[in-house]
């Protein structure tokens, strides 16, 4: 009823509307009266008005229909009606006129600037500053610094705000009034004192000295207005930040003046201050702890922009300080029911981040209930939070997944249900235990799936996962389904999803076959086309028989070339006798065209180990040295933006290891032949240098690798240190024609050291129940000692420190060393070099003096590695 | 630094609107944003407190009053009290300006006063005055002229109207 009545009261007001059927022709042959001798400025304000409604709709002006606006709009300053010429402002600003026909109302705005009445002053220097040019300025420039300092606020705030506008174009001319800007800093009006000191700031901003004394001078109190204190304050942390370095000394500068906004009377300078105290760099929980109560005390509020505003604050506190934040959760549960959807967002994504491990379920539940009547994009930021919250803790899985898969199942749009497929996926990765239960959500989800993008990632990500299982079979009748039931597109990677799973799984071999066969039917060319390809490169005779290397490699390698890249090849390939090759595809990701970062394809790391895989046992002289353990990741052996750029990846076999130099010639008028790298390994004496793999050629701008390869002694975590020359013979390139000079000449240039350290044979590995894999490998290999690291800068710098000397993965969060605190435990996992898996437990001590003292244990499959483990930190 | 300030009607239909910045560069663009913050803000309740929500990285604080919805967009970055004053100052002002009546005609009706309103409120994304009261004063000098109404013409236009009663009551 109530929206019957307003309908009905709409379509009363658009039959009053004054603007009802208005034209643009219309309007402008109105615009004439401008030009009648006799003014009717009341029937031109309301022209005016109506073109101003015009322009406001969307509506455009031609280049000549404006110009002559503007020339008949010029004649309206004869009139002497205040109205009118306020009007006359406003148009002149909205048609923006160029700069010829700016000069003919200059003398009238120049002329208004310096009348009686102040309305026509203010509004003048803004119009004149708006749409004025640098010539013009200077002429003004004497007026504009008289009205900075005027006594009316309204002409000094005009001035004022024109300056920070001319600031952007004309820094010279402003830079000049700073003596008039400083007078206005000290005004008694709240506003003027607002713009001054923005203008204030912004002329000196280049300036960090300068600055840095402003905001000495003027937090001793002389400053009223809230919105200038505002600023004030974001001037104040911006000092802080750059002066950030003598922080040492223990207190902050200026830390006094914002506790003290904390006490101001305007809520706006309180949370204004809060948040810059929140924002500090390395924050204690000491300077945090006043911030976050006037924070806690605003959660309450009546005003929901106010509660709003402190519960965004608390959620960015809560990423990098939860414990901090803690003492508002019962304030924030509340907050769960806020009529305001996005309050209630931030609220639940804050107590999942502060939330410890028994309240998880009880968390939860409150979730499901507000799931249902909040809209998507508020659904996806909760998802995202529940799944860090599951990798944060790991042994939760089972309640969070359950809960995923149950939204899952909710109505919802693309983008959220993908937010939770990804989630998931994410999910299955990094928590094994959670692989079946998550998979089989998946399968679940792709019977009623309304959306073909995800049902396809899903089935590839089931090809990938799903054969690795302990029961691969249960997921065929998931996948069959789709081949019965889908349309084209699923049903084709449905079928590729098959193949994936006879493939791996030799027993369910000919059980694929007969499905596959089935499909050869398929009204759709793909699926059929697929479903021959696969039966005949697994060699469809339904025999059960071991599958080829390189049939996996088909089936489960990735496109090494950007699709981009392919797919202009093959538009340019012309249909001859030659065959199109694949391998004349250029290599090089075309710029800005990252992959975009999808959760169902495998994570990247896997894949750069394949690819290094593959390359490697693509060289001759490598291939023997049996499976790669490690690489690294690139370490750069150039400064950035030299002539060459070359990083180094460490790969790790066995007995060997081999050092692959990415090269990059950056100059366009130089061909790099015979491109070698000299290592002199004179400090790294337990390895040999065995093999070099020179580069042929390296032309400009593409990448190309260069290869050394060492023995070592096995089973040996042997370091050192490696220098390396990069020599090579340069030849001239004409750029224009792209032609080499015949001749070259031999050159060298010196790279950084490399160096092998005992990280390199580590591999992060995590595991998701530490205390489970602690228990089940036992007490039999186990070295428990004890280490004095000495003075260190933090707690946390020194754990990280041990953390990257032995290279392993941070378990369960314990990497993350709470502000302040005087100890910190950390769990440590990986698998050492011959797939013996470690486990560490350090236990950190700091006192007073910033001494650090280490309790390292040590648990592993083999005794000598837990010992290296020692060897390592000991050294 | 606020980024623009709307005001619509209650089907999110433009009544006068000022943008900032060039974060949304064409008019269809800001169609687009209107309508969409205008559809998300629809249910909500924003009659006796204002209102706040994110949209794309940006804070919105909106007050509806009768059928008219005033909206304020800043950075993610801004206080969003100042934006609530920013708010509450143009819908003062715009409440003092149409005298009470704050509905869609009326504010059709005395449209060029809520121009001057707009101009005066922000300018180019700087806060030029927050107090509705102030703001309303500003754009009031010339409303009140308007209706002082022989005062302000000139003597021929006076005696054209004269002569125009004349003709019209000899007619009679």
């Amino acid at each position: 009823m109530a929206q019957y009545i307003k309908k009905v009261d709409d379509r009363d007001e658009d039959e009053y509307s004054p603007f009802l059927g208005i034209e643009k022709g219309a309007v402008l042959q109105e615009a004439r009266v401008f030009n009648d001798s006799q003014l009717d400025s009341r029937r031109c304000s309301q022209v005016i008005t109506k073109l101003l409604y015009l322009l406001n709709q969307g509506e455009t002006f031609t280049k000549v229909e404006a110009t002559e606006v503007f020339f008949s709009v010029t004649k309206l300053f004869q009139s002497k009606d205040v109205g009118l010429r306020r009007m006359v402002y406003l148009i002149i600003k909205e048609l923006s006129p160029s700069s010829d026909e700016v000069i003919m109302v200059t003398s009238s705005l120049m002329k208004d600037m310096n009348s009686k009445t102040d309305v026509y002053r203010a509004n003048a220097i803004r119009v004149l500053c708006r749409i004025t040019d640098a010539t013009l300025l200077t002429q003004i420039e004497r007026y504009l610094k008289q009205a900075v300092v005027d006594k009316n606020p309204v002409v000094a705030s005009a001035a004022l705000v024109s300056g920070i506008h001319i600031l952007q174009t004309n820094p010279e001319i402003v830079k000049r009034w700073s003596n008039e800007v400083q007078e206005a800093v000290q005004s008694r009006a709240a506003l003027v004192q607002f713009h001054a000191l923005a203008l204030l700031h912004q002329i000196r901003q280049n300036d960090r000295l300068a600055v840095s004394k402003l905001v000495t001078s003027l937090t001793r109190g002389s400053v009223r207005s809230p919105l200038a204190q505002c600023l004030l304050i974001r001037y104040t942390s911006q000092v802080i930040r750059e002066s950030s370095t003598n922080n040492q000394s223990g207190e902050r500068p200026f830390y006094d003046y914002l506790e003290g906004c904390l006490r101001h009377k305007s809520e706006m300078v309180i949370l204004e201050a809060a948040r810059a105290i929140t924002e500090f760099n390395g924050v204690t929980s000491r300077e945090l702890t006043p911030a976050i109560t006037v924070l806690q005390l605003f959660l309450s509020s009546s005003k929901p922009v106010l509660r709003f505003a402190a519960v965004r604050t608390l959620n960015k506190v809560a990423m990098t300080h939860p414990m901090a934040v803690t003492n508002c959760n019962i304030d924030m549960e509340s907050l769960i029911s806020d009529q305001n959807r996005s309050i209630a967002t931030l609220a639940i994504t804050t107590l999942l981040k502060t939330g410890n491990e028994s309240g998880v379920d009880r968390l939860m539940k409150q979730i499901t209930n507000f799931m249902s009547d909040i809209a998507d994009e508020f659904k996806i930021v909760v998802v995202d939070a529940i799944r860090s919250l599951c990798l944060k803790f790991p042994l939760k899985y089972r309640s969070l997944m359950n809960f995923l898969s149950n939204i899952l199942r909710e109505e919802g749009g693309f983008e959220y249900k993908k937010a939770i497929v990804d989630s998931i996926v994410i999910l299955i990765r990094d928590i094994p235990d959670a692989k079946e239960i998550g998979l089989l959500h998946l399968c679940e989800f792709i019977e009623d799936c309304e959306f073909t993008y995800l049902s396809t990632q899903i089935l590839h990500f089931l090809g990938v996962e799903g054969p690795k299982t302990a029961d691969p079979s249960k997921y065929i009748r998931y996948i069959y389904n789709r081949v019965i039931l889908e349309n084209a597109t699923v049903r084709a990677s449905a079928v590729s999803t098959l193949a994936k799973f006879g493939a791996v799984v030799d027993s369910l071999k000919p059980r694929v076959f007969v499905l596959l066969r089935r499909c050869l039917y398929d009204i759709d060319d793909e699926v059929r086309d697929r479903a021959t390809l696969y039966l005949n490169t697994l060699g469809g005779d339904g025999s059960v028989v071991e599958t080829d290397k390189d049939v996996k490699d088909f089936l489960f390698g990735s496109l090494d070339i950007p699709l981009v890249n392919l797919e202009t090849s093959l538009k340019n390939y012309e249909p001859t006798e030659e065959p199109f090759d694949i391998n004349s595809v250029e290599n090089i990701p075309a710029a800005g065209n990252k992959p975009t970062a999808l959760g169902a394809q495998p994570p990247a790391p896997a894949s750069t180990v394949d690819t290094y895989e593959n390359l490697l046992s693509s060289i001759p002289e490598f291939s023997t040295f049996g499976n790669l353990f490690k690489s690294s990741a690139p370490v750069e052996l150039t400064e950035a933006e030299t002539e060459y750029a070359v990083n180094v990846v460490k790969h790790i076999f066995d007995k060997h290891v081999v050092f692959q130099y990415n090269c990059t010639n950056t100059i366009p008028e130089q061909l790099l032949e015979n491109v070698v790298v000299v290592v002199d390994a004179s400090e790294a004496e337990e390895f040999a240098e065995l093999a070099t793999k020179p580069l042929n050629s390296l032309p400009y701008g593409a990448p190309g690798q260069t290869f050394v390869a060492f023995e070592k002694p096995e089973g040996v975590p042997a370091v050192g240190r490696f220098s390396n020359v990069l020599k090579f013979l340069v030849k001239e390139v004409d750029p224009s024609s792209g032609y080499a000079e015949e001749d070259g000449v031999e050159d060298e240039y010196q790279l950084e050291d490399s160096e092998i350290v005992a990280a390199d044979y580590m591999l992060k590995v995590g595991v998701s129940n530490f205390r489970n894999a602690w228990e089940s490998l036992g007490p039999e290999f186990e070295r428990v000692d004890e280490y004095g690291l000495g003075p260190r800068e933090s707690l946390s710098e020194a754990v990280n420190a041990v953390i990257n000397l032995l290279g392993m993965q941070p378990c369960e969060g314990t990497e993350v060393v709470a502000a302040n605190s005087r100890s910190h435990s950390c769990l440590l996992s990986g698998v050492y070099i011959g797939n013996v898996k470690v486990l560490v437990r350090l236990s950190f001590g700091v006192d007073s003096s910033k001494e650090v003292a280490m309790k390292l244990a040590v648990r592993s499959e083999d005794e000598s590695v837990s010992d290296v483990i020692h060897d390592v930190v000991a050294n | 630094m606020v980024k623009n300030v709307l005001l619509l009607d209650s089907e999110g239909r433009r009544v006068a609107v000022k943008y900032y910045t060039d974060e949304w560069p064409t008019y269809s663009a800001k169609l687009a944003f209107e309508r969409s913050i205008s559809c998300k803000t629809q249910k909500t309740n924003a009659r006796t407190e204002a209102e706040i929500v994110m949209f794309d990285d940006n804070v919105v604080v909106y007050k509806f009053i009768q059928d008219l919805h005033f909206f304020v967009t800043g950075g993610d970055c801004e206080n969003e009290l100042a934006l609530a004053t920013v708010l509450q100052g143009f819908s003062d002002a715009v409440t003092l300006l149409l005298r009470g009546n704050v509905d869609h005609g009326e504010a059709l009706e005395n449209l060029d006063a809520i121009f001057l309103c707009l101009d005066e409120i922000v300018d180019a994304g700087m806060i030029l005055e927050t107090v509705g009261n102030m703001i309303a004063g500003k754009v009031a000098t010339h409303n009140l002229d308007d209706g002082a109404p022989l005062s302000e013409q000139t003597i021929t236009q006076a005696l054209a109207t004269a002569r125009e009663h004349l003709t019209r009551s000899l007619l009679r």
